[in-house]
């Protein structure tokens, strides 16, 4: 069943100082015929989708792509110029935590005085109030005005309120990113449990690696229109792909241009999936491919290798054609293509920045070493089957190979 | 789900929606804890809280008695002149207070318009509201200053709360209207403290309608709070009421109100883009 149907939105806002704050910049705007010509900007532009009951849907985008105007829209805190939408069942949103938290009241006074803002009857605070106590680890300062609260205590109580709030549908900005990681993981947890218990979700992120953990389907806004919607993992492969300007290919045609010397040249990087297609989204269980495609130019020994890199800039290893075949012998002029196989279950989730290289060891020369030739992203499983199993946090590490584990009973 | 599914229709906005007094009706909760709020905020934050409510009545009432009843001999029928002052200021400071604390609450309280959805007019209200708490301090006073000088009230002052909720109405009215202009126009913050001053030099606070002659009364009624002030005092003290007066001015109170709400009502659908 539809819960959510939203058709030809549309949101217009006016730009620049035209908007007169003061009567007297109104008054004066009377008479000021030279700039009537006011900036418009289509903040959201003939957005139309559906969303079924229990669907959790992604939304993505670069800032001021339109996700917030969508997100306060469908929420009711503004109208649309233009469009209409529908939605079945009592809304709950989350754009903010700790809405109208004040620091004078004590934290218990806030716990009603928030669960009533974001739409909790009081009957339902009572009976949940216990469990958004516990939740949020603030038991002994309950009763303390929340200005003596560390940030980490504000943000866990604010969350916890908001994480029982329990309506049918639930609008979710990026919120997630209060606490420490033990309260991250138990926010992720939570969220996760609402998205299974069959309410209807959508959630707004810019961690791509929660997006895809946590949505089956993903709406990728772009200046203010929709751009693409469907799987997550194909479209934030997309969206990383549009992001990172480099992709899963890169060709050199000209060879002014292509790196390499009057030895060896690059043609060409490419990232292939397991079953050979050209793609920058890899599933982190599946073998991906890295293919370097080089001219030699003069016979000679030459040892292709690739150097991955993720996000944060590390090096996650170097590999080089050690394959006794080739390791000392030359190579004649011609194309060759030199393909790596990565495993699956090795890799970290996220972006993975290629160095493809080339060089002579035996006197020592480099040909070339062309930093980020391709990228490609690697997507976690939330299906249970790969190194994270049943987890659905952030799991830190450069790599997340999927090792045997063994019990032993003793007694 | 439920066979009670509500159902959220959103629509551009632009004409002037109805009242819609069922959604306020479904978030009368959040009017009280916002109300409850106001209280606490306002008793917690200042150094000498209730003191503070008591005796800014007082001291008005304290400066108006000596230079008004040495220098302008008013004639307050057989009121003394201390009791009719404070009778007036209590009501007064209370729609004065209102008014000013409800024309920053958008203001002040950005994130309620802009991160979550509720009728806005709850905002304002509850600030007015909030302030009732301030009364009840006046009236309390009120009441040892009537046993001092010995005033004994009669029947009539069943009525005084209807008085003080006339009251309340225009605080309400005038507060929203504020509210919402504020936020369209940061001039209000500037342009207010000298409206209500001009207002309570017009409005027979520390001297008797009576001062005028009747042709001129009536249209000095057109100010509510002419009608209300004199009211409550007939209430209090078992004057006879003059209900011409007190009529014109509730006519005036209905028309304002209603032209306040509209203006709010006009405006609200553009807070979260303005603000």
């Amino acid at each position: 069943m539809q819960v959510i149907e939203a058709q030809n939105l549309s949101k217009q806002y006016t730009l620049g100082s035209r908007q007169p704050y003061s009567l007297r910049e109104m008054l004066t705007g009377l008479f000021d015929r030279s700039d009537g010509s006011n900036r418009v900007l289509w903040a959201l532009r003939d957005v139309s989708f559906t969303v079924d009951e229990g669907e959790t849907l992604g939304l993505i985008g670069h800032n001021g792509a339109g996700k917030s105007t969508l997100l306060k829209i469908l929420s009711r805190i503004t109208k649309p110029t233009s469009g209409t939408a529908s939605i079945r069942g009592r809304v709950g949103s989350l754009l903010e935590v700790g809405t109208g938290f004040h620091s004078e009241l004590s934290g218990r006074e806030n716990i009603y005085l928030n669960g009533a803002i974001l739409g909790m009857k009081r009957s339902e605070i009572e009976k949940k109030f216990d469990e958004i106590v516990a939740f949020s680890e603030i038991e002994t300062f309950l009763d303390t005005p929340v200005k003596h609260y560390s940030t980490g205590m504000y943000m866990r109580l604010a969350f916890s309120v908001a994480a029982h709030l329990d309506p049918e549908v639930l609008i979710v900005d990026e919120v997630l990113a209060v606490g420490d990681v033990g309260f991250q993981r138990k926010c992720l947890r939570k969220m996760r449990d609402v998205g299974e218990s069959g309410r209807t979700v959508i959630f707004v992120s810019h961690d791509m690696q929660s997006i895809t953990r946590l949505c089956k389907r993903v709406i990728w806004l772009k200046d203010g229109e929709l751009r693409d919607d469907g799987e997550a993992k194909h479209i934030v492969g997309e969206y990383l792909h549009e992001q990172s300007q480099t992709g899963a290919e890169k060709i050199w045609n000209d060879d002014e241009t292509a790196p390499g010397n009057e030895i060896v040249r690059l043609r060409a990087a490419r990232v292939r999936t397991d079953v050979g297609e050209i793609s920058s989204t890899i599933d982190i269980r599946r073998d991906v491919s890295i293919e370097l495609e080089y001219e030699i130019l003069q016979s000679k020994v030459v040892t292709p290798s690739v150097q991955l890199n993720n996000e944060q800039g590390s090096c996650i290893f170097i590999s080089h054609d050690w394959s006794g075949e080739w390791r000392h012998a030359e190579r004649k002029a011609g194309i060759y293509k030199s393909i790596v196989t990565v495993p699956g279950n090795l890799l970290s989730e996220g972006t993975i920045f290629v160095t493809a290289g080339a060089a002579t060891h035996q006197p020592h020369q480099i040909h070339f070493n062309e930093r980020d030739a391709v990228t490609f992203n690697v997507i976690d499983s939330p299906d249970g089957d790969a190194a994270r199993g049943d987890y659905a946090g952030p799991m830190p590490g450069a790599v997340r190979p999927m090792l045997s584990w063994k019990t032993e009973i003793e007694n | 789900m439920t066979e009670t599914t509500e159902i959220t229709r959103i629509k551009p906005g632009g004409s002037v929606a109805s009242l819609d007094l069922a959604e306020i009706w479904k978030y009368r909760e959040l009017l009280y804890f916002l109300t409850l709020r106001d209280i606490k905020i306002r008793y917690k934050q200042t150094l000498i809280g209730v003191a503070w409510v008591v005796l800014q009545p007082v001291l008005t009432t304290a400066i108006f008695t000596i230079i008004f009843s040495t220098f302008a001999r008013f004639d307050t029928k057989s009121v003394p002149y201390p009791l009719f002052a404070l009778s007036g200021l209590s009501l007064w400071l209370f729609v004065h207070t209102s008014i000013s604390l409800a024309s920053t609450s958008f203001v002040n309280n950005t994130s309620l318009v802009t991160k979550v959805y509720f009728p806005r007019l709850i905002v304002p209200v509850a600030s007015a509201l909030a302030t009732l708490f301030d009364l009840l301090f006046s009236i309390v006073i009120l009441i040892i200053m009537m046993f001092y000088f010995g005033v004994t009230p009669t029947t009539q002052l069943i009525a005084a709360p209807l008085f003080v909720f006339l009251a309340l109405v225009l605080a309400v009215a005038f507060g929203t209207l504020f509210s919402a202009l504020n936020v369209r126009f940061r001039d209000v913050k500037f342009a207010l403290p000298f409206m209500l001053q001009v207002w309570m030099i017009a409005s027979p606070i520390f001297y008797p309608a009576n001062l005028l002659t009747e042709k001129w009364r009536l249209v000095f009624a057109l100010n509510p709070l002419t009608g209300i002030l004199e009211g409550f005092r007939s209430a209090l003290f078992g004057l006879p009421f003059d209900w011409q007066l007190i009529g014109v001015s509730s006519a005036s109170l209905a028309v304002l109100s209603a032209l306040s709400l509209l203006v709010f009502k006009k405006m609200e659908d553009k807070f979260a883009d303005l603000i």
